[in-house]
């Protein structure tokens, strides 16, 4: 074996089965017959005798490394005085005077908090269970066919852009948009949704419902085909009908599914919307629009307070960490898998 | 298993009544069409002849002829015909670096004997539950030089830890019999990725695939912070700035004579940031719930 195969086979063989690098269940066949004892090499030979995989992870891990991970520590400006033209290092530290904002309650700060807020639980309440509602009534037609064309047109709009989406809605219930164009051809008053901050809430949601319903089916519909149908079976001997079948069998199929998926959501509570936002600002203000990241934006990047902004922005990120932890801990609470442990397997 | 399932249907799910199935096949017919009307009126209107615009007053849901005036005027140079490069361009290169990446990286991951496959993945799986903020990012991305350059599109957003882990668990899921043959043929670690892995893993790259051309296709906002020269945008920003935000075309933006109308412009302009998702969506369609799945649920 040795001799046919690479001259650290032996070594290889012993890394496998003595690492927890994996917890796939070790590898057979020739490379796994029992080596000769013998010291474990070193972390460095190691390396070395893996130097091809350590290139072939370099690229990944180095945008990685700077892209994501160091601009972490760009987050200092948060309590700087930053200016662009002086940089990081000259620019002066005023402590934590950057965060009154925040602990002082500033209006536009807590209006933006308000927004988020307000906008994360209609999304909560009204689009999270409309896949669901989809997916049951995907799942229960008859027709294999059907069913797959149906899936077919309501997982496009997934992959259109906001900017198409925003565009599309403008061009349909715009001033000057079909709907309003059929109203005033047939004599009576325009509707004015677009554009209207008393509808900008329920016109964001249409959206995100238009946007992203049929696409969100796709985790449920696997839930339901995971379902066995000896259980559908044995609900109908025992005399249920589609609707006993629909609350004792089908909904606790999936319910790990939807409490994973909607712990998910609490998640990353703190963002809704930004680019969607952002494209419909400017024709309904800031009162009814501004949500924190188009707050960070804003005031930073256009209005130049970078460091007030940093600061909101890492409050944000850091309530953000928790809460992703905070809804995998949860989630390991009602007996599921926690999503980041789960990834790992 | 779709087979097996409608089996199961009617077996063991009570079947449905005549009424029933009409009223469901209504309602999902309904969604379908309010999908489909916003595409139909975008198509229909920017074909249509200006004299039927002109009395529909913008929009029309079925062209009466068909006029390519607004295409050809699109095409013929200036803003859209440069933007459209910049997207396809970005798209195209980001597409395949990203690919190549991620793939490289997955595959080193997913190797149960290297030395550095637990770190490396760790660094992948924490990124994911971390955003940075958009200022700190900003601020890197300039000191790294690729302000107004069309690499800011590209590099920053590289390497997607979802994608990397969808890829990573499927490269777990080759037998291991497959590679080791291959090492004991002679084959090095690069010889396995690409003559063994990346020929099984066709689905998963699709997939992947569309999911980073679509990411460069869509991208805004890193264009909106990043590119402040005109001349670079990418459609998405001159389809905010032509339709959303309504800004009129004239001779400075098309370098044509005659001018077909506002609306058919707008219509054509939207038509051409969507034409690329439209062509290639049914041959990916497919491998969709397997890819997704792969990643959500065994990942």
């Amino acid at each position: 074996m040795s001799s046919v195969s690479r001259t650290d086979a032996p070594l290889r063989a012993k890394t496998v089965r003595g690492d927890l690098t994996d917890p796939s269940p070790p590898r057979t066949g020739p490379a796994a017959a029992p080596a000769p004892v013998r010291r474990r090499p070193g972390f460095w030979q190691r390396l070395w005798r893996d130097r091809i995989l350590v290139l072939f992870a370099l690229p990944g891990f180095l945008v990685l490394a700077i892209y994501h991970y160091l601009p972490v520590l760009g987050n200092v400006i948060a309590f700087q005085d930053y200016r662009p033209y002086r940089g990081i290092r000259d620019s002066a530290w005023v402590g934590l005077e950057n965060f009154r904002v925040i602990t002082e309650g500033d209006p536009a700060f807590l209006n933006a908090l308000a927004n988020t807020l307000i906008l994360t639980g209609l999304q909560a309440v009204l689009v999270f269970p409309a896949p669901i509602v989809l997916a049951l009534l995907l799942n229960s037609l008859l027709s294999e066919r059907i069913k797959r064309l149906v899936q077919s047109i309501l997982y496009l709009p997934h992959f259109l852009s906001w900017v198409v989406v925003v565009a599309l809605f403008q061009q349909l219930l715009g001033g000057s948009g079909l709907l309003n164009s059929f109203l005033r051809s047939h004599g009576w008053d325009a509707l004015s949704i677009v554009g209207n901050p008393e509808l900008f809430r329920p016109l964001l949601l249409a959206q995100v419902l238009w946007k992203d319903t049929g696409w969100a089916t796709i985790i449920f519909l696997a839930a339901l085909s995971a379902i066995s149908a000896d259980l559908y079976e044995a609900a109908a001997v025992d005399g249920a009908g589609r609707w006993r079948q629909l609350v004792h069998v089908t909904l606790p199929g999936m319910k790990s599914v939807i409490i994973l998926l909607f712990i998910l959501q609490l998640g990353t509570s703190l963002t809704v919307g930004f680019e969607q936002i952002l494209l419909q600002q400017n024709a309904v203000g800031l009162a009814r629009s501004e949500v924190l990241d188009t707050y960070v934006y804003n005031r930073g990047v256009i209005g130049g307070d970078w460091g007030m902004a940093t600061a909101v922005g890492l409050v944000k990120s850091v309530v953000g960490v928790v809460l992703v932890l905070g809804a995998n801990k949860l989630a390991h609470m009602f007996g599921e898998a926690g999503v980041y442990a789960a990834r790992e397997k | 298993m779709p087979r097996a399932r409608s089996r199961a249907l009617v077996h063991g799910q009570a079947a449905p009544g005549p009424i029933e199935n009409a009223i469901k096949i209504l309602v999902l017919g309904v969604l379908c069409l309010v999908v489909i009307v916003p595409f139909l009126t975008v198509v229909s209107t920017s074909l249509a002849p200006r004299e039927q615009i002109s009395a529909a007053g913008g929009l029309v849901l079925l062209p009466r002829g068909i006029d390519l005036s607004a295409y050809r005027a699109l095409f013929s140079g200036g803003v859209v015909s440069r933007a459209l490069g910049v997207s396809i361009g970005v798209t195209v290169v980001g597409t395949a670096l990203s690919l190549f990446v991620s793939c490289l990286l997955a595959y080193a991951t997913s190797r149960p004997y290297f030395v550095l496959a637990r770190p490396v993945l760790l660094v992948v799986l924490i990124g994911m539950l971390f955003s940075p903020g958009i200022i700190p990012v900003y601020l890197v991305v300039k000191q790294t030089g690729l302000l107004d350059s069309l690499w800011a599109l590209i590099i920053p957003t590289m390497v997607s830890g979802f994608n990397v882990i969808v890829l990573r668990s499927f490269f777990q899921g080759i037998p291991a019999e497959l590679t080791e043959s291959a090492t004991i043929d002679g084959a090095g670690e690069w010889g396995v990725f690409a003559r063994i892995v990346l020929p099984l893993s066709k689905a998963p790259l699709a997939v992947v695939g569309l999911f980073y051309a679509v990411g460069y296709w869509n991208s805004f906002f890193t264009a909106l912070l990043y590119i402040s020269d005109a001349a670079k945008w990418p459609m998405q920003l001159v389809l905010r700035t032509y339709v959303v935000n309504d800004a009129a075309m004239g001779q400075a933006e098309l370098a044509t004579e005659n001018l077909p109308p506002q609306s058919s412009l707008q219509m054509a302009i939207l038509v051409v940031s969507m034409v690329p998702i439209l062509l290639i969506y049914p041959f990916l369609q497919r491998h969709f719930a397997k890819g997704v799945l792969t990643g959500a649920v065994k990942g």
